[in-house]
């Protein structure tokens, strides 16, 4: 009897500790513990070149994150990109006249998109639209007008 | 133990002419009182080309010890296994208490097998419970019954074969005779009315020998079994049985009481009773004269 | 030539047979879950077997994994300057793919090749026949709590690997090699997603616990039961759990990941 006793505290023990993994993995490791953005609010961007922004992109203010990219689509009237931002409910002090750009982590790191705020006294809510965007810098534009610059120098 | 040597002269071919010889008479000690518990019409069976059973008839009657004997290698085992139901006879006709064994449901077979227990030759205990809890297995299994009831019924059980302080012991600490007694007191466990036992007597000292002998007649004779015996141990068979049928080549070579078949002057059954090396059944497996192997090197 | 054929088609024949043994076995194990929830002790006494002494190699491995995760990624992430998504390397790597994965292949050879000689030798010693002999389904009450322990403490299992791992990627990453504690941890949060990476991982590592264990309980139930046929089908289990892990292993992060 002791014996199986002792199996089964063993038994629960590891079914405890490999919830406790779990729970690791979803609330330290992964995002889980942020996803109360999804109850947030939408607002709406448009980017004439989004770069690689991908979607869960974050979003950030002075460097905080405050939200994340849901989705993002296609104009074809406007040929911009359409960037749907999802805040996080307790952000709501976001002028309307706020900034949108789309930065690089680091030199090759993720895309992210940064908000500058305005002046505005009125705030944006849910389904609002971002008037003001930075489109995403491509490397390889870069390079390319660096070059051109550079020539138009030597050639002067 | 004789050499390779000594019997040059033998071919494959006397081999198949040897072992047709006989059908033993014996059927006239059939009991017309007693009647048969389990009876076996025409069987055949085969395991890939090998034909084990070629039209086998035979009456297991009730209440007696039947034995079923035969060489290593005839099928005995698959008999019991055929009656059992675990597996299938090709063709022919299986009846245990009346019902035919080939047309029942999965839960009537099961239900027929709680009224059957085997004694396998390894003793088949489970390994990973203990004496005690091998002999309740087939209580707890079929009959909802309080612990104190079950405590007291494996307890009784264990006492008849003796092993009643060896209940807490795990089968990996018994002795094969042991072992084989538990397993015998775990297939009387449910009280069923047919028992078989699968070579019981194979790798005993003749102390575990006699206990399981004299146990095989109580049991049958105390609680009105029905009992098969499958052995290739000639004495000890002959002397608990009370019936006998001897098996080989997929037929039945003789039947009868014990000093019937004893008796029969077939040179087959004289043979296996008197275990003679060499006689209608050859000591040499067929094979290509030895001269013609040992001179070509290539062996085929 | 025609005999290399006709072999070549026997092969061929033999093992859609014992796929379809396999499949009715795994109805028949299916089958006992009624049954088995009625004991539950029997389940629990499984999920001690596969489980529980299989905890010792899982965290070993999965904290040598995560450290040497943790040294190789520093080593190449360094060279970018980009030292600080070392734990979102390290976390994904673990929970996406070497979690379930190494997990698997080590189940199948701690517990699945222990399941397979088991399961031979009651076969050997007769045990299952005399399950049969006394009315006992033998798959339902042998092997169908063996499955479900299997089913059970495989995803356990890798997450506690991924989770130990993680710890081990710290432990080299932050401990070791002074990458900045809030960037490891902060990175991997923010890129590590719930729904897309930790929970394909359980997905997954569901999806082999059921492959490992049922491969191994056919292994040992379709066995001859001599000692050669036990020797075999014990390293069957080991190499066809091993191969069934890799194969579906793309196809699934194909389907998970790739789209």
């Amino acid at each position: 009897m002791a014996r199986i006793r002792l199996t089964e505290i063993l038994v629960g023990a590891f079914m405890v500790l490999g919830f406790v993994a779990l729970f690791f993995l979803a609330m330290r490791v992964s995002n889980l513990s942020l996803a109360t953005a999804e109850d947030g609010y939408s607002l709406t961007a448009k980017f004439d070149n989004i770069g690689s922004l991908r979607v869960r992109a974050p979003v950030t203010m002075a460097g905080v994150r405050v939200g994340r990219v849901a989705a993002i689509g296609f104009d074809q009237e406007t040929y911009q990109a359409v960037v749907t931002l999802r805040i996080a409910e307790q952000y709501d002090q976001i002028p309307t006249d706020t900034f949108a750009n789309i930065f690089t982590a680091g030199l090759l790191g993720e895309q992210y998109i940064g908000l500058d705020p305005g002046a505005s006294p009125d705030m944006l809510s849910n389904g609002d639209r971002i008037e003001f965007t930075q489109s995403a810098l491509v490397l390889e534009q870069m390079i390319g007008q660096f070059l051109l610059s550079k020539a138009e120098e030597g050639g002067k | 133990m004789p050499s390779f040597s000594s019997h040059p002269k033998q071919r494959s071919d006397q081999m198949e002419s040897g072992s047709t010889t006989s059908r033993s008479s014996g059927d006239g000690s059939q009991r017309a009182a007693t009647e048969a518990l389990v009876r076996v019409r025409g069987l055949h069976f085969r395991r890939g080309e090998q034909r084990i059973f070629d039209g086998v008839d035979l009456d297991i009657p009730r209440g007696l010890v039947t034995a079923i004997m035969g060489p290593s290698g005839t099928g005995k085992t698959t008999l019991l296994k055929l009656i059992s139901g675990q597996l299938q006879a090709d063709a022919g006709e299986i009846e245990v208490d009346g019902q035919s064994i080939g047309s029942l449901s999965r839960s009537e077979l099961y239900a027929l097998r709680t009224r059957m227990g085997m004694l396998f030759q390894s003793g088949a205990l489970l390994t990973d419970l203990d004496v005690f809890e091998n002999v309740a297995f087939p209580l707890r299994e079929h009959a909802k019954l309080p612990e104190s009831v079950l405590r007291k019924l494996v307890l009784i059980k264990l006492e008849a074969v003796g092993l009643r302080g060896a209940a807490r012991l795990m089968p990996s600490e018994l002795s094969g005779g042991m072992a084989r007694r538990v397993a015998l007191a775990r297939a009387v466990a449910l009280d069923p009315t047919m028992i078989m036992y699968d070579e019981p007597f194979t790798g005993q000292d003749p102390i575990s020998m006699g206990t399981l002998t004299s146990l095989i007649r109580q049991l049958n004779d105390a609680s009105g079994l029905t009992s098969i015996v499958v052995s290739h141990d000639v004495s000890e068979t002959a002397e608990i049985a009370d019936h006998l049928y001897i098996i080989a080549n997929g037929q039945i070579m003789a039947s009868g009481s014990p000093r019937e078949v004893a008796a029969s002057d077939s040179a087959w059954v004289r043979q296996f009773m008197d275990g003679e090396p060499d006689g209608p059944v050859h000591y040499h497996y067929p094979a290509a004269p030895l001269e013609q192997d040992l001179l070509h090197s290539a062996v085929h | 030539m025609l005999d290399s054929i006709a072999s070549l088609g026997r092969a061929g024949l033999a093992a859609v047979a014992s796929l379809g043994r396999a499949h009715l076995l795994l109805i028949g194990i299916l089958g006992g879950l009624p049954s088995m929830l009625i004991r539950p002790r029997l389940l629990v006494a499984q999920v001690y077997n596969l489980g529980v002494l299989s905890l010792l190699i899982i965290l070993v491995s999965g904290l040598f994994v995560g450290m040497v995760l943790g040294l190789q990624g520093h080593y190449v992430l360094s060279q970018f300057g980009a030292a600080e998504s070392l734990g979102v390397m390290v976390a994904a790597s673990l929970v996406r793919e070497l979690g379930p994965v190494v997990t698997a292949l080590l189940f199948a050879g701690r517990a699945g090749s222990a399941l397979t000689a088991e399961i031979g030798l009651m076969k050997a010693t007769e045990q299952l026949s005399g399950l049969e002999m006394m009315a006992v389904d033998p798959v339902k009450r042998v092997l169908t709590p063996r499955f479900f322990a299997g089913l059970i403490s495989m995803p356990l299992l890798a997450a506690l690997f991924s989770a130990v791992g993680v710890m081990g990627g710290w432990f080299v990453g932050v401990g070791l090699l002074g990458v900045d504690d809030g960037a490891f941890w902060g990175q991997m949060q923010s890129k590590i997603d719930f729904n897309e990476d930790v929970l394909n991982g359980v997905i997954k590592s569901l999806i082999f616990g059921v492959v490992v264990t049922w491969i191994a309980l056919f292994e040992g139930y379709d066995t001859s039961p001599t000692s050669t046929g036990v020797s075999r089908a014990t390293t069957r289990t080991v190499v066809h759990a091993a191969l069934a892990v890799l194969g579906l292993d793309f196809v699934l992060t194909a389907l998970m990941f790739g789209g």
